[in-house]
């Protein structure tokens, strides 16, 4: 039997009273980093609490590496950055990590080498004797993340992990998700931060009110693009026939902006766009950005 | 059960960082100094000019430790219910939660663990508070109370059954409202035990049922007649019930201690709220 996926959705649903927090939402992480994209209020904290257990869905289930939500026997293998990263003021940096290592049922002879490897890895070397309440937010978050990053946990869930960093602590996050990736844990990475995801992820799904509406590895999602077509004598039946390939807008300029075009098919819809008696003087096939895909997507 | 001792551990380290346990200390001497100099013009009082007798002396001075000891059972149990109100309601309302729950830690073992945490404060506070309040009235007028043990263990009593109850609230509601329900409760406690007393002084049934209903559904009133009757010599039980049924209605005095049934409804109460305070928490979404 194939070994189970790192992480397994299946058709989990959550309402609070008349709200629909997450509507059947199925999803399968095998490796490397997921990118969970929507904007806010769109279910992607409730989906990581459900993974954690920390929520029970209306209906259906899953695991993570084989073992149910929640059980102690995942929750061994997870390391979690809640999205409100709040860490015992009165305790220093160092004993908020030592509080989660023992949590973690790391053994107390490896504490101190593996907290002094999480600091540097999170830029705090110098400020584990501080106490948490003098951290700034972007501080805490640095230390949320090493929390998460304790004793090499398989499953990584973070849930927006750069909300309150600079530009320099949002590249450091990155290095840190690749380096994760590096050494083959799985990483689940909720974020309405387009660039960020790009940037990281093998694989994204798309969630917006609850409802996962795209899914697939980053390739799959941008393999649709635009082109813009530059025509003169195009009737009411070439039109006709262009927008079979996708969306169509007018540009300034005259052209014609084919939205959602798969790139294969630009010589077909130039072929209609001929066949029709228009004359084709130009053709500029154009890559969708995922924040393009993504506001296509939330547009629909 | 080593989840449980972490966060006991840690609910205890937070009282000492925080200074709430040195708070506690010094506004204890402070008041115990107050009333050993209360105690100490005892022997200085000259009614008709003359001394007091030594009868008289240790008179004064148990019906003057009753009331001391009201108070502080008062204290204890108000710090009961604000240690205990926010302990998991303020956990959940700022984050800090989320984070210790997503480790390999139960429900079971959180509750129990802020419950340990918080039994040990009121422990340490209410044994050693008292202690000292009772050594020193012993030292400065020679007076020692007939049980102290026992009022000790009434009192701290009281005090476990309002925080068992404060968090139980403190895993549905916010540690201001669980707080204020929990001292209303205990204030209506108090006042249903005071209106079973009158319904007894005046041979009325219903109002002794009242009384007898609050003291079981929340027993921190019926310790505290428990930890008064420690408190009393045996010539005061004598002399306070020749006077007949009224003294029922006093909440100072008590003729008899509570039954061995109460004791035990008593702790099974303790028991009953902290499996529903699990449960309740078991079901909660964080």
């Amino acid at each position: 039997m194939a070994s189970a996926p790192a992480i397994r959705a299946e058709h989990i649903t959550k309402r609070y009273g008349k709200i629909v927090a997450l509507s059947d939402l199925s999803l399968d992480v095998a490796s490397g980093v997921f990118g969970f994209l929507g904007p806010n209020g769109a279910g992607k904290t409730t989906a990581i609490k459900v993974l954690l257990g920390l929520t029970r869905p209306t209906s259906g289930g899953g695991a993570i590496l084989g073992e149910g939500f929640g059980t102690k026997a995942a929750l061994r293998r997870i390391g979690y950055l809640p999205e409100l990263f709040r860490y015992q003021s009165w305790l220093a940096a160092r004993e908020v990590l030592a509080l989660h290592c023992e949590l973690a049922g790391i053994e107390r002879a490896r504490w101190s080498a593996e907290i002094d490897r999480i600091l540097a890895i999170v830029g705090l070397a110098d400020r584990g004797a501080s106490r948490v309440g003098t951290f700034s937010k972007g501080m805490q978050q640095r230390l949320g993340l090493g929390v998460a990053l304790l004793g090499d946990p398989q499953v990584v869930l973070l849930d927006e992990p750069t909300s309150a960093l600079d530009p320099v602590g949002r590249h450091d996050v990155r290095e840190i998700i690749r380096a994760l990736r590096e050494r083959g844990a799985v990483v689940f990475l909720n974020s309405h931060l387009l660039t960020e995801v790009e940037q990281v992820c093998d694989s994204v799904a798309i969630v917006d009110r609850g409802k996962v509406v795209a899914q697939g590895t980053l390739a799959d999602l941008l393999r649709t693009s635009s082109v813009r077509i530059r025509a003169s004598g195009l009737t009411r039946e070439g039109r006709a026939a262009l927008a079979r390939f996708g969306e169509l807008d007018d540009g300034a300029d005259g052209a014609i902006l084919i939205r959602g075009i798969e790139m294969e098919r630009i010589p077909d819809a130039v072929a209609a766009a001929v066949a029709s008696g228009a004359r084709v003087y130009a053709v500029e096939p154009q890559h969708e950005s995922l924040e393009e895909r993504f506001l296509r997507l939330l547009g629909q | 059960m080593t989840g449980s001792l972490v966060v006991a551990r840690l609910l205890i380290g937070e009282a000492a960082r925080r200074r709430l346990l040195l708070a506690l200390l010094l506004l204890t001497l402070v008041v115990i100094a107050l009333t050993v100099w209360g105690f100490s013009r005892i022997n200085e009082l000259t009614p008709s000019g003359q001394p007091i007798s030594e009868a008289q002396r240790r008179t004064i001075a148990s019906q003057l430790l009753i009331l001391v000891m009201f108070m502080f059972s008062w204290v204890i149990s108000l710090a009961s219910v604000f240690v205990a109100a926010p302990a998991i309601s303020g956990e959940l309302e700022s984050g800090i939660a989320a984070a210790v729950l997503a480790r390999p830690i139960s429900r079971l073992e959180y509750v129990v663990g802020k419950w340990l945490g918080l039994l040990a404060l009121i422990l340490a506070y209410g044994i050693g508070a008292g202690v000292v309040e009772i050594v020193a009235v012993n030292v400065v007028v020679g007076y020692l109370p007939p049980r102290p043990l026992e009022f000790l263990a009434f009192v701290v009593g009281e005090g476990v059954v309002l925080l068992t109850l404060a968090l139980a609230l403190s895993t549905r509601m916010s540690g201001m409202v669980g707080g204020v329900i929990a001292a209303i409760l205990f204030g209506i406690a108090w006042m249903g035990g005071i209106i079973g007393g009158v319904g007894a002084a005046l041979g009325n049934q219903t109002i002794t049922h009242v009384g007898t209903a609050t003291k079981l559904i929340l027993p921190t009133d019926g310790l505290w007649r428990g930890a008064v009757w420690s408190l009393e010599p045996a010539v005061i039980i004598a002399a306070n019930t020749q006077l007949g049924p009224a003294v029922a209605a006093n909440p100072f005095f008590a003729a008899e201690p509570p039954p061995a049934a109460y004791v035990v409804w008593a702790v099974a109460w303790i028991a009953a709220v902290l499996v529903l305070a699990v449960w309740s928490f078991r079901s909660r979404e964080i």
